[in-house]
């Protein structure tokens, strides 16, 4: 692009955590439950209530934060970021503000056609989600009334903050993926962003050549709350857009929270810095600083799993092209279902192929992902193993795996039942081949003046007659003997 | 009244009952009938649970003699302060916010009563919100000191003095967050204790200052606050500022070397309340303990820091009463007119000053200056009571710089009444514990003393406490309830 300008893009993403109770109650976090079922008077923030802090959601966010090369500080400390709203019943909603769970990480990403690229994470912090309004009527300017349910109020939140590092909605987008995939390895959260367990707001500002100011000193636009990874980089295309035809026009940018329109797949105007607010932070009285001990941070780190980086070049050393490496990588249930498949079948290559060709097909059109696949990783194998020994052609083995989904049962039974398997007896194959030679004399002659294609012509032949059962290398070299044999008597 | 059982300590009536002497049902009757006939006068009470108080004692009265033992508070009736809640009786806070409020839970400390067997009386009025050293800022009705009826019982614990002082109940609870539990203990003649902070679970207890909130026993002896205080202590899962029990220190029986800060005897002590005190340590050395004169310089900051943080974190907690879920509610066509009428009717005026004296000092621009600058300040008056008991093991002084105030009096003076408030809001600052004894006389008005340890030294400081009643003659209820 030869703009006059740099887009810069800073993303904050909300993870929810998957723990069974609430981040300061032991309210149950489960997703879906009728309104207010799951509340106490500790969320319902009832005059008296203390908070108490749930240590498995310090861990997860410890987790995550250690996964995404952060450094976690032994002593953080909690505090109170206050507004009224309805859906807020303290007032204020306890987060971490100077003094975050950790800092200075990054995620690595890897823009095709260009080196792989760290994006940095300034901080990572714990905070308790707020709860829901449920508007009553069309939109919220004629709503009749508003329902709160506070079902959410108080559920673990890690707010991940990156740098401005990002260049275009592009890298914003391959960023949220990696951090998607990167924390689903570490089973802190179920990462949906249509139920909001992942949520994210983008910070959009069009730096112009020779600009010699800091970065927090552009205008930057919010956009807030976007509901998927595509959209988000939709909204960052469209706002770029209109940024730049403002600085063309001579207007100036205003810092601003905009909202963006699934539909048009334009962002517009929520709120002006002029209605911003100030939070008036201080430190939560209610709660003594959070201290890790440096030998449980490490426990924390020794118990990381293999995360995607490392998944990658064990994959690539595999000989898998990197196209599907990145497919499998990206997706974690994938990537567990080649793993098992993979520890009872040596070629690697064979079971991505199938995973991401038929398998990946069959699964999508029936509903299913590979954690939930009818088909299990043991039994695709069984069915790769009729392959390598020859009993099934691949076509054949197609089939099969189709019957497998559909009625749940091992490559095995089925390949018995349907008396299914590839004619591998040379002289009952050698039987059809002659026959197939005497019908077809022109193609042969075709075949000995050198045309090429003829052979397949044969081979297609002999494989309509054996209904697919036969192998075609097989059927492939005994056509070139009975061929050169006949040639040799006929001479 | 014949036996008059309610002139008796809480220890008195424990063991009677007990021992079989008599039913927790005469206990409870006596005390209903007395506070029937005074309270009308004082006002200590918001909200008298007679029935629920006789159905409590009924049931007592079926356990057996190792079931009554076990219950250290069995026979005894007690009164809880309205900032803690309670959930078969209303909580108010004394506000109009909350003037139909029932908890759907008990404080950890309501629960320990119960399990203690106590009798709860009650709940008794305050300050709103707890915010006041007077018991007039009460939106329901002002109490009256049972000394002098036109003189207030001192605040925010007010009601709990006046009821305790008055034989409606021997014990009752108090919160302090600046004083106000020792305050009106000195301004109506009994004791009062600010246990260590931590020390009592704050679960339950509608938060004014959260870093300075405490609970503490109320009594007319020494034993029987401390009968009180080691029901309500202990650390508590659901309150993380609660400390773990540790075990006691080891508490020397004396001499003493008690430490008199000089700041605390300078300008605007009432004279004749110094008097009151110098005779009082007069009594301590004659008995043999050490007085030392000591330096806690940085006495003369600590208004104006307690009067930065605390309403700085109160406008903070009281940010909740919003008129959304619960409590008063002001309907107005939209939500900014919901909250701004809610607060305006529902808050009365001290709590509506002090929310926006906090909510200025946390601005941004301002946090810095007032907030931030406060904390350091409350570090170096901790610092300094950490100097002080390296060098004495008690620090005594007066509890306030004057006797209980004409109603009124300091109405259109705020500042004068926050003066008010210069001896006791340290020991808050500083987390230790303290506690007011009865100390004299000023023209038939009550004198505190008031005696601090190092922190988690609640159980010396109260067995010291006990030793020095001993040097002071002991409790007479005032002439009016006496009939
Ligand atoms: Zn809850």
């Amino acid at each position: 692009m030869s703009e006059a300008f740099d887009v810069i893009i800073g993303l904050e993403v909300h993870v929810e955590l998957k723990t069974a109770s609430k981040l300061f109650c032991c309210c149950s976090t489960a997703f879906g439950a009728p309104p207010n079922s799951q509340t106490c008077p500790v969320c319902l923030g009832l005059p008296g209530v203390l908070p108490v802090p749930n240590s498995e959601a310090i861990r997860l966010a410890v987790r995550s934060a250690l996964a995404l090369n952060c450094q976690v500080r032994p002593f953080s400390k909690f505090d109170r970021k206050q507004y009224f709203y309805p859906d807020l019943p303290k007032a204020y909603q306890i987060s971490q503000y100077d003094q975050p769970l950790a800092e200075f990480g990054w995620v690595t990403i890897h823009p095709s056609g260009e080196e792989a690229k760290r994006v940095g994470i300034r901080r990572i912090h714990l905070e308790e989600d707020a709860g829901k309004l449920n508007h009553l009527g069309q939109r919220l300017g004629d709503a009749v009334g508003s329902l709160v349910d506070l079902n959410r109020a108080g559920v673990p939140l890690i707010e991940i903050v990156s740098e401005p590092d990002m260049r275009s909605a592009e890298e914003a987008r391959l960023y949220l993926t990696e951090l998607r995939a990167v924390l689903s390895y570490l089973d802190v959260s179920d990462l949906r962003m249509e139920e909001g367990s992942l949520r994210c707001d983008a910070n959009v500002s069009l730096r112009p050549h020779g600009y010699q100011g800091s970065l927090e000193e552009l205008p930057r636009v919010e956009i807030k709350n976007v509901n998927s990874i595509r959209n988000v980089q939709r909204g960052i295309e469209y706002e770029v857009v209109r940024q730049a035809d403002m600085l063309k026009r001579g207007e100036r940018i205003v810092r601003e929270t905009r909202g963006f329109d699934d539909s048009t797949g334009r962002t517009y105007s929520q709120r002006s810095k002029e209605e911003a607010h100030d939070y008036r932070y201080f430190p939560e009285p209610d709660l003594p600083p959070l201290r890790l001990s440096p030998e449980w941070i490490e426990a924390q780190r020794t118990a990381l799993p293999l995360l995607p980086d490392a998944i990658r070049r064990d994959l690539r050393s595999r000989g898998i092209p990197d196209k599907d490496v990145e497919v499998l990588v990206l997706d974690r249930e994938a990537y567990e279902y080649w793993k098992d498949a993979a520890q009872a079948f040596s070629d690697d290559r064979l079971i991505v192929n199938w995973m991401l060709s038929d398998v990946s097909r069959l699964i999508h059109l029936r509903g299913e992902t590979f954690a939930t696949a009818t088909v299990r990783p043991a039994q695709l194998v069984e069915l790769l193993k009729l392959i390598q020994e020859g009993t099934l052609s691949g076509r054949m083995a197609k089939d099969v795996l189709e019957a497998m989904f559909e009625t749940g049962q091992d490559a095995q039974a089925l390949v018995k039942q349907k008396g299914l398997s590839q004619i591998t007896d040379e002289e009952a194959l050698m039987q059809v081949v002659n026959q197939v030679l005497e019908t077809h004399r022109h193609v042969v002659a075709d075949y000995l003046s050198g045309k090429e294609k003829a052979l397949a012509y044969l081979v297609g032949q002999v494989m309509k007659l054996t209904r697919g059962q036969a192998k075609p290398d097989l059927v492939n070299r005994l056509i070139k003997e009975a061929i050169s044999g006949s040639q040799a008597v006929s001479s | 009244m014949s036996n008059r059982l309610w002139t008796e300590e809480a220890v008195r009536l424990h063991e009677m009952f007990v021992a079989g002497k008599v039913s927790c049902e005469e206990i409870v009757q006596d005390h209903l009938e007395h506070l029937a006939a005074v309270d009308p006068g004082i006002g200590a009470f918001l909200h008298v649970a007679a029935d629920q108080a006789l159905a409590q004692a009924k049931e007592a009265d079926r356990w057996s003699t190792e079931e009554r033992q076990m219950r250290p508070l069995s026979g005894v009736p007690i009164a809880v302060k309205d900032n803690i809640v309670t959930q078969r009786m209303p909580t108010t806070a004394a506000s109009r916010m909350l003037e139909k409020f029932y908890a759907p839970y008990n404080a950890t400390v309501v629960e320990k009563l119960y399990a203690a067997g106590g009798i709860l009386m009650g709940k008794t009025n305050l300050d709103e919100f707890a915010m006041g050293s007077s018991t007039e800022h009460s939106a329901f009705h002002p109490t009256r000191n049972p000394w002098q009826r036109d003189r207030v019982p001192g605040g925010s614990s007010g009601g709990s003095a006046a009821a305790v002082a008055a034989g409606m109940v021997p014990i009752a609870l108090g919160s302090d967050t600046g004083g106000s539990i020792r305050q009106p203990a000195a301004y109506c003649g009994i004791v009062g204790m600010k246990p260590t902070y931590g020390r009592v679970s704050r679960y339950g207890l509608i938060a004014f200052a959260s870093s300075l909130d405490q609970i503490g026993p109320m009594a007319r002896t020494v034993r029987d606050a401390a009968l009180l205080y080691h029901v309500i202590e202990g650390p508590d899962a659901r309150d993380a500022t609660s400390l773990p029990l540790t075990a006691s220190p080891p508490t020397r029986s004396g001499p003493w070397r008690i430490g008199v800060p000089r700041e605390y005897f300078q300008e605007g002590i009432d004279p004749r309340v110094g008097d009151v005190i110098d005779r009082y340590l007069r009594r301590l050395s004659d008995a043999g303990h050490e007085i030392r004169d000591l330096s806690l310089p940085h006495t003369r900051y600590a208004v104006a820091t307690y009067y930065l943080i605390a309403p700085a974190e109160a406008s903070s907690n009281l940010a909740r009463y919003d008129g959304v879920r619960y409590g008063f509610r002001c309907d107005a066509r939209d939500l900014v007119s919901l909250y701004e009428r809610t607060r305006d009717e529902g808050f009365g005026p001290e709590v509506k000053r002090r929310i926006l004296l906090g909510t200025h000092a946390l601005s941004s621009g301002y946090y810095d200056a007032y907030y931030l600058t406060a904390q350091k300040v409350r570090t170096l008056i901790r610092q300094d009571f950490d100097a002080a008991f390296n060098a004495v093991d008690f620090v005594v002084a007066p509890t306030t710089p004057d006797v209980a105030f004409r109603f009124g009096e300091r109405d259109d003076d705020p500042l004068k009444m926050y003066l008010g408030d210069i001896y006791t809001v340290t020991a808050n600052l500083a987390g230790l514990p303290a506690i007011s004894l009865p100390a004299g006389w000023v023209d038939g008005l009550p004198v505190g003393v008031q005696w601090m340890a190092r922190p988690l030294f609640d159980n010396a400081l109260l067995d010291a406490a006990q030793a020095a009643e001993a040097l002071m003659p002991p409790f007479q209820f005032p002439q009016e309830v006496r009939e």
